[in-house]
């Protein structure tokens, strides 16, 4: 198929798709419109069970199946990049020359890598009290310790992130989250059922089972992130075909 | 007037195909294929707002005095980010193998190639 | 649909998604994806989304602009060595 052809089935799709989605949009509920029926019950449900954040009681209690749907896809394509970016036979690694990072660069950096972290792991510790949790904290614990790159160099980064370690830790959480599961069961109740005992409202330790899958996924989430980064970097700074250099 | 949350989102939605159709960079239609996912979060998300409603965030906020928004748009949103960005790292992996192999992430190049 | 703001994150969003698209070069449209992500997470905050505006902020704006530059670094390393910086 040429390109010319290509972009007239193109023009001709798109054409339809946009009407068909403009039409569409007409017919939706009313932006802004009070009717959410599941929204009101989710809220019901989520104030029974002690748990501030109704996003953290969908994730990891109403809806704690299909988060682990979810925590599934995340860590197969985690396993698929690591095959995808191995390091293949005609290839060899070349280590990056350490280079001089600007003073002011540096200082910042290394400052400000101790507070991100300290944020990240804030943010995923009152996943179910205040917005965030373990998705959002596993992101920013991951990329805030990669300021080290910027701040020193990619051999410091190297020693404080061993990406076997972290990998083991990726299947571990993954693992965690469904034994927490599987315990449900062993409790008598259904699979991912919220079984522990609720605790007081707007607590660090309320809402049952949800902080304990919160930072099984705050784990889970911040390893796939750190390895998946990791794998890219070893690609772009230190992987190099043979006879390259 | 109250569905340009709507339209917007098919916009982006077209727009990010549009750029996957005619994109001569695959690094460049996975960056679209990013777009066209951001529009998933405008419509889920407008789809669950409320007028005059605040976050589903009971931690300042004592419950049943004021209205929230739908939360449950919201989780599903929410966990959308973080793995459609995995997602997004897979097919850069799947990019950088077909440099490595044709030397080219040029769609059009890779399939004369096949001829 | 009385909200000011709301209007104006939605249009930031659908321009900078456009331009997001406009712009060919794959380094260059890592920065604009960023600049969309940021908007994306104004509008979700506006939306009342405060957990998928964080969300939003930490993969938008870090994560996917980050891995796109590594990709680019690693498919142009072979034909221009020396335009390679740290």
């Amino acid at each position: 198929m040429t390109r010319r052809v290509r972009l007239l089935v193109m023009a001709v799709g798109g054409t339809g798709l946009a009407a068909l989605l403009v039409a569409a949009c007409f017919d939706l509920p009313r932006f802004g419109g009070d009717q959410h029926p599941y929204g009101d019950r989710v809220v019901r449900a989520s104030l029974a069970r002690h748990t501030a954040n109704t996003i953290a009681s969908v994730n990891f209690d109403q809806r704690a199946f299909d988060t682990l749907g979810e925590m599934s896809i995340l860590f197969a394509s985690v396993l698929g990049t690591v095959v995808l970016l191995r390091q293949t036979r005609d290839e060899h690694r070349a280590a990056p020359e350490p280079e001089q990072v600007a003073l002011p660069v540096r200082r910042y950096a290394l400052l400000v890598l101790p507070v991100a972290v300290l944020t990240g792991l804030y943010v995923i510790a009152h996943g179910q009290l205040s917005p965030g949790g373990g998705f959002q904290g596993g992101v920013v614990v991951a990329t805030a310790l990669h300021l080290l790159y910027l701040g020193a160099d990619y051999r410091a980064l190297e020693r404080i992130r061993p990406v076997g370690s972290y990998e083991v830790a990726d299947a571990l959480a993954a693992s965690a989250y469904l034994v927490l599961g599987l315990a449900g069961l062993v409790a008598g109740t259904a699979f991912l059922a919220d079984f522990l005992p609720y605790g007081t409202f707007n607590t660090l330790s309320s809402g049952g089972t949800v902080p304990l899958l919160n930072a099984a996924i705050g784990m889970e989430v911040a390893c796939a992130v750190v390895v998946l980064l990791a794998n890219f970097l070893d690609q772009a700074v230190e992987i190099e075909k043979e006879g390259e250099t | 007037m109250s569905v340009l949350p709507y339209l917007v989102a098919a916009w982006v939605f077209l727009v990010g195909c549009y750029g996957l159709a005619t994109s001569r960079n695959l690094i460049h239609a996975v960056g679209c294929l990013a777009v066209c996912q951001s529009a998933t979060y405008v419509l889920l998300l407008a789809v669950g707002y409320r007028d005059g409603a605040t976050a589903p965030v009971f931690s300042d906020l004592k419950p049943g005095s004021r209205p929230v928004v739908d939360p449950v748009v919201q989780a599903l949103a929410l966990t959308d980010v973080v793995v459609g960005a995995t997602v997004t790292a897979v097919l850069l992996a799947l990019v950088l193998q077909i440099s490595k192999l044709h030397g080219t992430v040029d769609p059009d190049e890779l399939s004369e190639l096949r001829g | 649909m009385d909200d000011p703001l709301i209007v104006v994150a939605l249009l930031l969003v659908a321009g900078s998604a456009t331009a997001a698209v406009a712009v060919r070069d794959p380094a260059r449209q890592a920065l604009v994806l960023a600049v969309l992500g940021t908007v994306l997470a104004v509008l979700f905050t506006v939306l009342q989304a405060p957990d998928v505006a964080l969300s939003q902020l930490a993969v938008g704006s870090a994560l996917t602009p980050l891995l796109i530059m590594l990709s680019v670094r690693k498919v142009r390393r072979p034909k221009r060595r020396e335009e390679t910086e740290r």
